[in-house]
């Protein structure tokens, strides 16, 4: 009961020193709100700087990651018969809110450091050799499926575009508002697929229509679905759920 | 042994100060595992919010990928003093088993003798041993379920990414029920928590 009571006050406390309408910030707030109070009842001031320290943390874990992360060391694959049916449905909304998109209205944007900024219709995407991978998706939440992607490997389609492959980064921006970025090592493993089909069939929009990219290095947050812009930066363009707490680096 | 005990230093400063920072470590990361483990439960149960640690789940991987540092090089180097220093050897061996049967004969019946605490009994060397390997295995575990493509000889041994999650957990239940019983036997002969506090 005492806990309850120190959280509330400390919630409120938090709220006031919140400079507007950040949801960002706030939502991070929250992080700690929770597992502070319940050790110490700290004041709003430990609070925040245990958030600071942990989010510094956090992007050292990013470079752990990052020093870790083998580009020649390939993720599992499995038969097709231990593909997990049915695959699960995620997002951070339910499956009433998936975005619909027509074939004739979409363009995949390209921007950033690129040397062909064209955009890409879903037939010119077809027309470049395609591959298959049978791996397993882990979910940041513990859980975890088997599912069989197909589409271009994504290191070729930087390629095309002639890409800056020194860059830091490749953000993406999705239909659903969605938006992350990955690591450019990432971004070239032979693994990582700009997927237009799910189990052979056209991706279906529980699975990201039009194209996901799908990265069996990572978990899946990282893997973006209905994609609509990619762009090049050695600016640190940030993640939908990145922004909120989690890890930016997400490997596995 | 005929040295009075209350002179002679039976824990070493160095032993002391990895206990209380491993007690801190293990705190925060089982309440932060138990928030992460209520977001995809392997069993039929969750653990009560209320007793989690992060509030939501980013926030509770957000402590327990940062108290993981703490226990892990924690963990590294009390291995490490104990192997140079010979306390290991010292100290836990040898463990004659038949003595762990008699002292926990004794124990139930109340009677588990602990005059001289600058010596572990049978049983002690099994429980504190049992405690190390459950860490070792709950670093092991765990290493594969972040990063289970960059580990593949261990992810194997663990029989695959689902299976240690399941190793991870049961790793840390055995972890929590040595603490509790621990606990409890520090509380019966509370000597031994001024031990390992001031050394003697």
């Amino acid at each position: 009961m005492k806990n309850r009571l120190d959280k509330s006050i400390i919630i409120q406390e938090a709220l006031k020193e919140l400079p507007s309408p950040s949801r960002r910030l706030l939502m991070k707030r929250a992080v700690t709100l929770g597992g502070l109070s319940l050790l110490t009842g700290c004041a709003v001031t430990d609070e925040k700087s245990a958030e600071n320290m942990l989010m510094k943390i956090s992007m050292l874990n990013d470079d752990v990651q990052a020093w870790l992360f083998d580009p020649n060391k390939l993720a599992p694959t499995y038969p097709e018969s231990m593909m997990t049916k049915p695959f699960p449905f995620n997002a951070f909304y339910g499956p009433e809110d998936i975005p619909e998109i027509d074939e004739e209205d979409y363009q995949l944007e390209v921007s950033g450091l690129v040397a062909d900024k064209h955009s890409w219709t879903l037939a010119e995407l077809r027309k470049l050799p395609q591959t298959s991978q049978v791996t397993r998706h882990i979910c940041v939440e513990g859980w975890s499926a088997i599912g069989k992607w197909g589409g271009v490997t994504f290191a070729t389609f930087l390629n095309h575009i002639g890409a800056d492959l020194s860059a830091k980064y490749v953000g993406f921006k999705c239909e659903d508002d969605y938006y992350t970025s990955i690591d450019m090592p990432t971004a070239l493993h032979a693994q990582t697929l700009l997927t237009l089909t799910y189990d052979g069939q056209t991706l279906p929009p529980e699975y990201g229509y039009p194209m996901k990219l799908r990265m069996p290095t990572k978990l899946g947050y990282k893997n973006p679905k209905h994609i609509v812009a990619i762009f090049v930066t050695n600016t640190y363009p940030g993640g939908y759920w990145e922004d909120k707490g989690y890890n930016w680096f997400g490997g596995s | 042994m005929v040295m009075n005990s209350d002179q002679k230093i039976v824990h070493p400063f160095w032993l002391r100060t990895f206990h209380w920072i491993n007690l801190v470590a293990v705190i925060l990361l089982i309440l932060s595992g138990w928030r992460i483990y209520n977001a995809s439960p392997i069993f039929a149960f969750t653990f009560p919010k209320e007793i989690t640690l992060g509030g939501w789940l980013g926030g509770a991987l957000l402590w327990h990928f940062a108290a993981m540092w703490l226990l892990f090089f924690n963990g590294l180097l009390y291995l490490f003093l104990n192997t140079v220093t010979g306390r290991f050897k010292a100290r836990f061996f040898p463990i004659r088993f038949g003595d762990v049967f008699s002292e926990l004969t004794a124990a139930f019946k109340g009677k588990l003798a602990h005059d001289d605490l600058s010596e572990y009994n049978a049983v002690q060397k099994l429980a504190y041993l049992f405690a190390v390997v459950f860490i070792v295995l709950l670093v092991l575990s765990g290493l594969v379920v972040w990063k289970s493509v960059q580990f593949p000889l261990l992810r194997e041994l663990m029989g695959g990414y689902d299976n240690a999650r399941i190793v991870h957990f049961f790793a840390m239940s055995a972890l929590v029920a040595f603490t509790a019983v621990h606990v409890m036997m520090v509380a019966l002969v509370p000597k031994t928590l001024l031990m390992m506090i001031r050394g003697r």
